[in-house]
């Protein structure tokens, strides 16, 4: 038996195993030490994964031994490894700021239970993104999202409690559409694997129930990934969620459950003709647009700098599924090379709002005026963040505009160029009020004495911010990954 | 070090200059000594590439890939060069100049203002030597955010206002103009190097060339092209030595300087010429000449005088360049160093008056040549250079210009120039004539130069003003190299 062989399954049960584990200890830094060392192990495992999918193609992973269809599939690609490495670097990065900044967040007897969930949401989200089962990514689904219900439920402010039940509630409803939408797919082909169902849906007479699938889990998706006008559970959640699970969840959650979309739009509907049935490209490039201006003009409103920047995740997820509309490889490349370049930037801002809270009790722009002067670093790190959500040269954002622009392009859609470059402008508003607020003002007298956050939060998320700016400049790993998952995607070779 | 290794260096020296400025804020003496070495260095560094250009080489350095076929690369040629000479040599003046501002001035956040100058100095090196239009781009936009910081120095109410105009107009135009220019250039030509005969020839239709053209045109913000004029004098809020060197000089200057290499080196002036479809850029540029000249003839406030005066001056650049004639474009990159020094004197001198007598307009100046004779007669130089009158540097530029726009046949050019001469001449001689002929306020307070750094600074660059009038010949062989002559 060789160890190399089960990577794919020892990506998922590391972590599902330190869950367990954290209970039992019950200690809250034993249980940090377990969870930390389970996060890295599953990023050196998703590194491995890629780089051996870059070496020598698609992975397949029987569990239990049993061959697909009937057993469970784990399949690595070149989209899925991405995704997981993407994932758990941002749990590797995530964790070792968690255990200072939820010191004041959590109480301390509650604080292993922090873990614990982490543990299991990172389980599901990892889950998700490897197994090649559609009713297995339902499950995996679930484990993500109760376990994040949790997460966020366990903020300081008491409407942490009810941001985790409206996301409750919206995230069952998602969750409840997937599984029929699931269901469909196996009652019309019996198979719930996706490279087998999309094999037999060509063959599918009947197209109705098929559709209905289609509509279903796009439905239900759209609000896991929090898809305009579905987004209103994203904002209270990451609002009012401990600083480190807003930036854990903001930068995988919602991006996994485009993974989802991307997955079953491409790899398992795409060799089928039901999308000629249906206005899907319009939709999403409608609901794509409305989402980036409406909800950025809102951030330009909004006072709490953790809300502000969760109505931009709202726009910048318009961006990323603006993409799909153009249904070309290039398109498909700035969808993926924008999920992971806005990961990286939303993760690091919530990161460093998190540094922010500690040190001045608060994040709204009137409280954290003239910042810049008391904790130069962090500001300076939220400027740069800022100017990547805006897509200034030299940013990680910049590359995914670029991309994005140049689908357009090719489209020969020089009305979508200039919206998606208005909509930027809107970032610069936003971003902008930040900057007046910790440049233009004086400190307020009560917070006259701060300073700079702990170096075990500024250091994870200064690595962030490094990367924000290296990934502006150095885009062959991102963009070069990107494009080879989304020519994959395109065409159709069975995942 | 070879002439590549040069080309880093000047980019690095400031970049290298502000951390150290920014470790030194504690010991103000040594901060300002490492401004002064720092711009030294930058010049030396820029220096000796000049004298490989002159000799004909053109210098050039590929970094490494940022997107598929999109490199960071410099490239140095003869207008670049200017470019980098003339805002290197007056920012060892600047800096000068700065530190007797500053201190006369008692400004706050000076460590921060140094090395926000340092960076700007970084950006424009990049601009200057850039080899491809991405590269460009990359620095023309860390230049608009480095600089911010300056222009809302102050952090009052009107600079914030000040800012925002700024900001939003310069990030506004390159975002939504430049920004797809340029991926509408790379992807129809498939790079954006700068070529002898530009990239797009042959790829495009005339109607498209023209729509891309005034993509690039008006998306070049820094340029001040009405309508998009106004965060020039909205910049005016910040301390008079960022309105010297980074609006007389380097960020307007980066403006027009991206202009001309976009028209010569993207699109080609024998591309264009073919095309026919740079009419209406003179037209906008003649319009902007003229009407920024009525504005400035109207502004009582001395810095708005000059920011619209600059408006007007930066177009001149354009129209040359837009008439497509050698001869017009070797005014139009000789304008670029004589508008930079003789505007550069002007600021110099606003900046002096407001120091020493808290002044800062045009109808309070009567009678303070006799007080500041010095800071009025370099003012008096510099407003020469600007109408264009011998013994100053503007006359050698406007000389070309007008003999292209003859040549060329472009009547409407000449009349522009002509005509907007005598409007200069309106709005710069009543100063020149309050200063040294009208009887000073009575009760007015008794105040004598401003300190000694900041005279010397404006003496200096006033000096430069006509020294370029007698021997050009360092930017007229960069400009006929340059022109293909």
């Amino acid at each position: 038996m060789n160890l190399a062989q089960h990577l794919p399954a020892l990506q998922v049960v590391v972590p599902l195993l330190a869950a367990p584990l954290t209970v039992l200890l019950r200690r809250r830094t034993l249980a940090f030490a377990v969870v930390l060392a389970a996060s890295w192990i599953a990023f050196a495992i998703a590194v491995l994964l890629w780089l051996k999918v870059d070496n020598s193609g698609t992975i397949s992973y029987a569990i239990g031994s049993w061959p697909p269809p009937w057993g469970i599939e784990y399949r690595v690609d070149r989209l899925s490894a991405f995704m997981l490495v993407l994932v758990s670097g941002l749990a590797a990065v995530v964790l070792p700021y968690s255990r200072s900044s939820i010191e004041n967040e959590i109480p301390a007897r509650q604080q292993y239970l922090f873990y614990t969930m982490f543990a299991l949401c990172l389980t599901g989200l990892l889950g998700i993104t490897i197994t090649g089962d559609a009713f297995n990514i339902f499950v995996f689904l679930e484990i993500s999202s109760l376990s994040s219900y949790v997460l966020i439920a366990l903020g300081r402010d008491r409407r942490a409690l009810l941001a985790s039940y409206q996301y409750l509630i919206m995230g069952t409803i998602g969750a409840t559409f997937i599984v029929i939408g699931v269901g469909l797919l196996y009652l019309m082909t019996g198979s719930l694997n996706l490279a087998d169902i999309a094999g037999r849906l060509s063959t599918v007479q009947s197209v109705r129930p098929v559709l209905a699938a289609l509509a279903f889990l796009t439905v239900g998706i759209s609000l896991k990934l929090a898809l305009f006008p579905l987004h209103q559970w994203l904002p209270n959640a990451y609002t009012y969620a401990p600083s480190a699970v807003s930036a854990f969840l903001a930068g995988s959650a919602t991006k996994v459950a485009v993974y989802v979309l991307l997955r079953f739009y491409f790899s398992v509907f795409g060799a089928s003709q039901v999308f000629d049935q249906l206005p899907m490209q319009e939709m999403m490039l409608l609901l794509a647009l409305a989402g980036m201006f409406a909800a950025s003009t809102v951030a330009i409103f909004q006072t709490n700098l953790k809300r502000l920047f969760a109505y931009s995740s709202v726009a910048q997820i318009g961006y990323i599924i603006l993409g799909l509309y153009f249904g070309t490889v290039t398109g498909l490349t700035a969808t993926i090379v924008h999920l992971a370049n806005h990961a990286i930037t939303k993760a690091a801002i919530f990161m460093l709002l998190g540094c922010v809270a500690i040190s001045f009790g608060g994040v709204s722009l009137a409280r954290i005026q003239g910042i810049g002067k008391q904790m130069p670093l962090t500001s300076l790190g939220l400027v740069v963040c800022g100017l990547s959500l805006i897509g200034v040269p030299g940013t990680a954002g910049f590359i995914s505009k670029w991309v994005l622009i140049q689908a357009a392009l090719e489209h020969g859609q020089w009305w979508l160029v200039f919206l998606i470059l208005l909509s930027s402008l809107l970032a610069v508003a936003y971003v902008w009020r930040f900057v007046e607020a910790a440049y233009l003002r004086e400190p307020r007298t009560d917070c006259a004495d701060t300073s700079e956050a702990r170096w075990s939060m500024l250091f994870p998320a200064a690595l962030l911010v490094v990367a924000t700016i290296y990934f502006g400049f150095d885009s062959s790993l991102t963009l070069g990954s990107a494009s080879q998952a989304a020519s994959m995607l395109i065409s159709g070779t069975p995942r | 070090m070879t002439a590549d290794q040069w080309i880093l260096a000047a980019v690095l020296v400031p970049i290298a200059g502000a951390v150290l400025i920014a470790l030194l804020s504690r010991a103000p003496n040594l901060r300002e000594g490492v401004t002064l070495i720092t711009s030294v260095v930058l010049l030396l560094c820029v220096v000796s590439l000049l004298l490989d250009v002159l000799d004909g080489a053109r210098p050039a350095i590929t970094l490494f890939e940022v997107l598929p076929g999109l490199s960071i690369a410099f490239d140095v040629e003869p207008l670049g060069m200017l470019f980098a000479l003339v805002a290197a040599g007056l920012w060892i003046v600047n800096s000068l100049y700065s530190i007797g501002y500053m201190r006369a001035n008692d400004e706050h956040a000076q460590t921060r203002f140094y090395v926000c100058f340092a960076l700007a100095l970084a950006a424009t090196m990049g601009i200057a030597m850039a080899g491809n239009m991405f590269t460009l781009f990359l620095f023309y936009e860390m230049l608009t955010l480095i600089t911010y910081p300056l222009v809302t120095h102050h952090g009052t109410e009107a600079a914030r206002r000040g800012g925002r105009v700024y900001l939003g107009m310069l990030l506004g135009t390159s975002i939504m103009f430049l920004l797809p220019a340029l991926v509408f250039t790379w992807f129809i030509a498939g790079t954006t190097d700068f070529a002898r005969d530009g990239i797009l020839g042959g790829k495009l239709s005339a109607g498209a060339m023209g729509g891309l053209l005034a993509l690039y045109m008006f998306g070049i913000g820094k340029a001040a092209l009405m309508p998009f004029h106004r965060w020039l004098p909205a910049a005016m809020v910040a301390p008079t030595p960022v309105s010297a060197l980074l609006h007389a000089v380097a960020v307007v200057k980066a403006g027009v300087f991206s202009v001309v290499k976009v028209i010569i080196y993207i699109f080609g002036v024998d591309t264009l010429a073919r095309a026919g479809i740079t009419d209406w850029l003179v037209a906008v540029a003649g319009f902007t000449i003229v009407a920024a000249s009525l504005v400035a003839l109207n502004s009582d406030n001395l810095k708005r005088r000059l920011a619209y005066s600059t408006v007007s001056q930066l177009s001149y650049v354009v129209l040359a360049a837009a008439l497509l004639v050698p001869l017009s474009i070797v005014g139009a990159v000789l304008h670029i160093a004589a508008h930079a020094l003789g505007k550069i004197t002007l600021f110099f001198a606003a900046g002096a008056i407001d120091t020493a007598a808290h002044k800062t307009k045009v109808s309070q100046l009567d009678g303070i040549g006799r007080l500041m004779p010095w800071t009025m007669g370099a003012f008096a130089i510099g407003a020469l250079s600007m109408i264009g009158l011998p013994p100053a540097a503007g006359f050698v530029s406007k000389w070309y210009m007008l003999t292209g726009a003859m040549a060329g046949s472009h009547w409407i050019a000449v009349s522009v120039i002509v005509g907007s001469t005598l409007l200069n001449a309106g709005y710069f001689l009543p100063v020149v004539y309050r200063a040294f002929f009208r009887a000073p306020h009575v009760g007015q307070m008794a105040h004598g130069e401003a300190p000694l750094p900041m005279v010397i600074a404006l003496t200096t660059t006033a000096i430069g003003t006509v020294l370029l009038f007698f021997l050009p010949d360092v930017p007229l062989a960069l400009a006929r190299q340059m022109a293909g002559k």
